[in-house]
């Protein structure tokens, strides 16, 4: 996420207090960064606009709980990462994971279409709670400190998240006959 | 599960799910979206129906014979 402004100080304390304006200069600085975030957790990105307007609605609404010492693009991503996965725990257990989100790499070859879509069919039942550590821990490459941040776990939780999410999907391949 | 095994599998899962491009942004302004969604307040009681509760509570607790009577009307 970007850095803060030189009169960031001054801004979060006026966003703490309840400014609209400090509030949406916040938000101008931060949204794409907290779209991204979410995008990389729900890879749909309808959801994730609509999960931003969430996010910076819960945001506002816990302004006077905010502490400017913390900063504020670590308490974004834990109130988008809860967002996401009440978007994931609500209505979309099994919620289609697009093939057509832009991405910077291309698919190996060597891997078949039908292996690859099985696995993304897989980790769309994964638990939210393992899908969103293994998304953005293996699969977005995020520090496993920022997710932890984000999850509001430690470390070690993170890494057993991804463990219990990979075991998962093998099992769940296994039973497809697909051994990874 | 061992760790070639884990190897394997995350190399699969970033096959099967490319990482999305470094800086994505969204396809519109949702400032406008923030601002009406900050302007919708939250179903709230009125304040007759709560003395209207208080009343029934009380009426319960002090002559508790009348519980059959208002579950009979309900």
């Amino acid at each position: 996420m970007q850095d803060e402004p030189s009169n960031g100080a001054n801004q979060l304390d006026l966003f703490r207090q309840g400014s609209l304006d400090a509030f949406e200069a916040l938000f101008r600085l931060h949204q794409r960064a907290v779209y991204g975030w979410i995008l990389r957790i729900v890879r749909n990105p309808a959801a994730a606009e609509d999960l931003t307007i969430e996010t910076f609605f819960r945001i506002h609404q816990a302004h006077a709980r905010f502490q400017p010492a913390l900063g504020f693009e670590a308490w974004a991503r834990r109130i988008a990462t809860h967002a996401a996965l009440d978007w994931l725990r609500a209505a979309h257990p099994e919620s289609e994971l697009p093939a057509e989100l832009p991405a910077p790499a291309s698919a190996d070859p060597g891997v078949a279409a039908e292996i690859r879509c099985r696995t993304a069919q897989a980790f769309g039942r994964l638990p939210p709670k393992l899908r969103i550590a293994a998304a953005l821990a293996v699969i977005e490459q995020q520090p496993q400190k920022e997710v932890a941040e984000a999850l509001g776990i430690s470390v070690a939780a993170v890494k057993l998240r991804v463990f219990r999410a990979l075991r998962y999907l093998r099992k769940d391949l296994a039973s497809q006959g697909i051994t990874p | 599960m061992n760790t070639p095994d884990q190897d394997r599998l995350k190399k699969l899962l970033q096959q099967a799910l490319p990482p999305v491009e470094p800086a994505p942004e969204p396809a519109r302004d949702l400032w406008p979206a923030v601002l009406r969604r900050l302007d919708t307040r939250p179903a709230t009681m009125p304040w007759f129906d709560w003395a209207l509760l208080a009343g029934l509570a009380a009426l319960a607790a002090f002559f508790p014979a009348s519980i059959p009577m208002f579950l009979y009307y309900l």
